[in-house]
C-alpha cells in the first residue's frame, strides 16, 4: 500500500528542485523550465489529496486548469523571452534590468 | 502488491533524478530532455493515482505541447555561433539555503501533520465524471477558460511576430 | 488500470527495440574516421553554414497555435464521452467555447500567420511607406 505521505515527499522533492532551478539558472528559458517542474508538484498533491483523502475528483478538476494555466503561461513566456532575445541578443536575466533602451 | 511498490519507487527516483539534471545540468538543451523525462514519470505516478484521464493529458499537454515550446525557446535563442548551448549560474550557496530551509519546513509539516485517515478508493474511469462536472459544476471556469486561450492566442502570436513593424 | 500495464509493456518494448538496434549497430558498425564524415549530412551536398541555425520565428508561432487547439481538443474528450447523456445542452455549452476560440484562429488566419510565405500587406500606401 503506497501511502499519501509518499506522493508527498517526491511532489516536494520536486518543488525543492525547481524552487532550485530558479535561483540556479540566469538563462530565462531555464527558470520557466523551474516553473514548470513547481506547477507539475502542486498537480501531483491536488491529485494525491484528491484521491486519499477527498470523497469526489475535485482535486483533479483542479488540477485540469492548472495543466492549462502552465500552457498558457509558458506559450506567453516563451514570446516575452523571444522578444528580449530579438532586442538585446541576450536572455540573461541578471542583465535585463532595464524596461527601455 | 510487492512488485507495483517496487514499480513506485522506480518511477519515483526516476522523476527526482531527472528533476535534479533540469535543475543542475550545464547545457540547457539537456535540461530540457531532462525535463521530458521528468513529466512522463510525472504521468506514471498520476496513473497510480487512479487519475486516468490527468496522466494522457500530461503527456498530451506537456510533453507534446509545452516542451515543444520550450525546445523551440531553447533553440531559438542561442547565439548561432555558439554552438555549447551552455548556461551561466548564478552562485549556487544561495540557491542550496534556500532550499535547505524550504526542506526543513517542507519535512516538518509531512512529518508533523495530523493527517486525516485515508481511505483507498478502487478506481473508475474518471474520463466521463470529467465530462459532467465541466458540464454542469466547472462550467464558468470551462467557458471562461476559452476565452483566456483566446488571450493567450492573440497576445502571443501578437509579441511573437514583430518582424515587419521592426523594420 | 490494467490497460495501463498495457501501455507500460509497450513503454518498454519501445525502449528495447531501440536499445537492440543501438547495441547491433555498435556491434556491425566499423569505425574508421575521416575528416568527411564529421560533416552534417546534407543529401550529399557540401553543408553550407552549421548544423546549429537559428530557428525561424514562425515555426514558434506555429507551434503556439497548435498547443492552443491541443488544449481545446483536451476538453473535447470528456464531453464527447457524456454528450449522449447531456444532449443539447453539452451541444450548446460546447459551441460557446469552440466560437470564442474560433475567433482567435480568424484573427491569426486573417493576419496571415499561417501562412509560410507572408502575403504582402493588401493596403498601397502602407507598402509604399516602406519604400518596397
Amino acid at each position: 500500500m503506497i501511502s499519501l505521505q509518499s506522493y508527498l515527499i517526491i511532489s516536494a522533492v520536486v518543488f525543492i528542485l525547481g524552487i532550485l532551478t530558479i535561483l540556479y539558472k540566469k538563462n530565462a528559458v531555464g527558470i520557466l523550465m523551474g516553473v514548470e517542474l513547481i506547477l507539475n508538484s502542486v498537480n501531483l498533491n491536488f491529485l494525491a489529496f484528491s484521491k486519499y483523502i477527498d470523497a469526489h475528483i475535485n482535486g483533479q478538476l483542479v488540477a485540469i486548469f492548472i495543466i492549462i494555466l502552465a500552457a498558457s503561461e509558458a506559450a506567453v513566456a516563451l514570446a516575452i523571452i523571444l522578444n528580449l532575445y530579438r532586442d538585446r541578443a541576450n536572455i540573461d536575466v541578471t542583465q535585463v534590468d532595464q524596461m527601455k533602451n | 502488491m510487492e512488485a507495483k511498490e517496487l514499480l513506485f519507487l522506480f518511477i519515483a527516483i526516476v522523476t527526482i533524478a531527472s528533476a535534479g539534471l533540469v535543475a543542475f545540468s550545464n547545457k540547457l538543451i539537456h535540461s530540457a530532455f531532462a525535463l521530458m523525462a521528468t513529466f512522463v514519470g510525472f504521468a506514471a505516478l498520476y496513473v497510480f493515482l487512479s487519475a486516468d484521464f490527468l496522466a494522457v493529458t500530461q503527456i498530451v499537454v506537456y510533453v507534446g505541447g509545452i516542451l515543444i515550446l520550450i525546445l523551440f525557446g531553447v533553440m531559438m535563442t542561442h547565439r548561432i555561433y555558439d554552438t555549447t548551448l551552455k548556461t551561466i549560474h548564478n552562485p549556487l550557496a544561495m540557491g542550496i539555503i534556500s532550499a535547505a530551509a524550504l526542506a526543513v519546513i517542507l519535512g516538518l509539516v509531512i512529518y508533523r501533520s495530523p493527517w486525516a485517515a485515508t481511505v483507498d478508493k478502487p478506481f473508475v474511469p474518471t474520463t466521463s465524471i470529467i465530462g459532467a462536472e465541466i458540464l454542469t459544476n466547472y462550467l464558468l471556469p470551462f467557458e471562461l477558460v476559452s476565452v483566456l486561450l483566446l488571450g493567450v492566442l492573440i497576445g502571443a502570436v501578437f509579441l511573437a511576430r514583430t518582424e515587419e513593424h521592426k523594420k | 488500470m490494467v490497460a495501463f500495464y498495457i501501455v507500460l509493456l509497450f513503454f518498454l518494448i519501445g525502449m528495447l527495440i531501440v536499445g537492440i538496434t543501438l547495441v547491433i549497430s555498435r556491434i556491425l558498425q566499423s569505425r574508421k574516421s575521416y575528416p568527411e564524415k564529421y560533416i552534417p549530412y546534407e543529401c550529399g551536398e557540401l553543408p553550407q553554414g552549421e548544423a546549429w541555425i537559428q530557428f525561424n520565428n514562425r515555426f514558434y508561432i506555429i507551434a503556439l497555435i497548435f498547443l492552443i487547439f491541443d488544449v481545446e481538443i483536451l476538453f473535447m474528450f470528456p464531453w464527447a464521452v457524456v454528450f449522449d447523456t447531456f444532449g443539447m445542452l453539452a451541444f450548446i455549452e460546447m459551441l460557446i467555447f469552440v466560437v470564442i476560440l474560433l475567433v482567435g484562429l480568424a484573427y491569426v488566419w486573417a493576419k496571415g500567420d499561417l501562412e509560410w510565405v507572408k502575403p504582402k500587406p493588401k493596403l498601397a500606401h502602407l507598402a509604399k511607406k516602406k519604400g518596397a
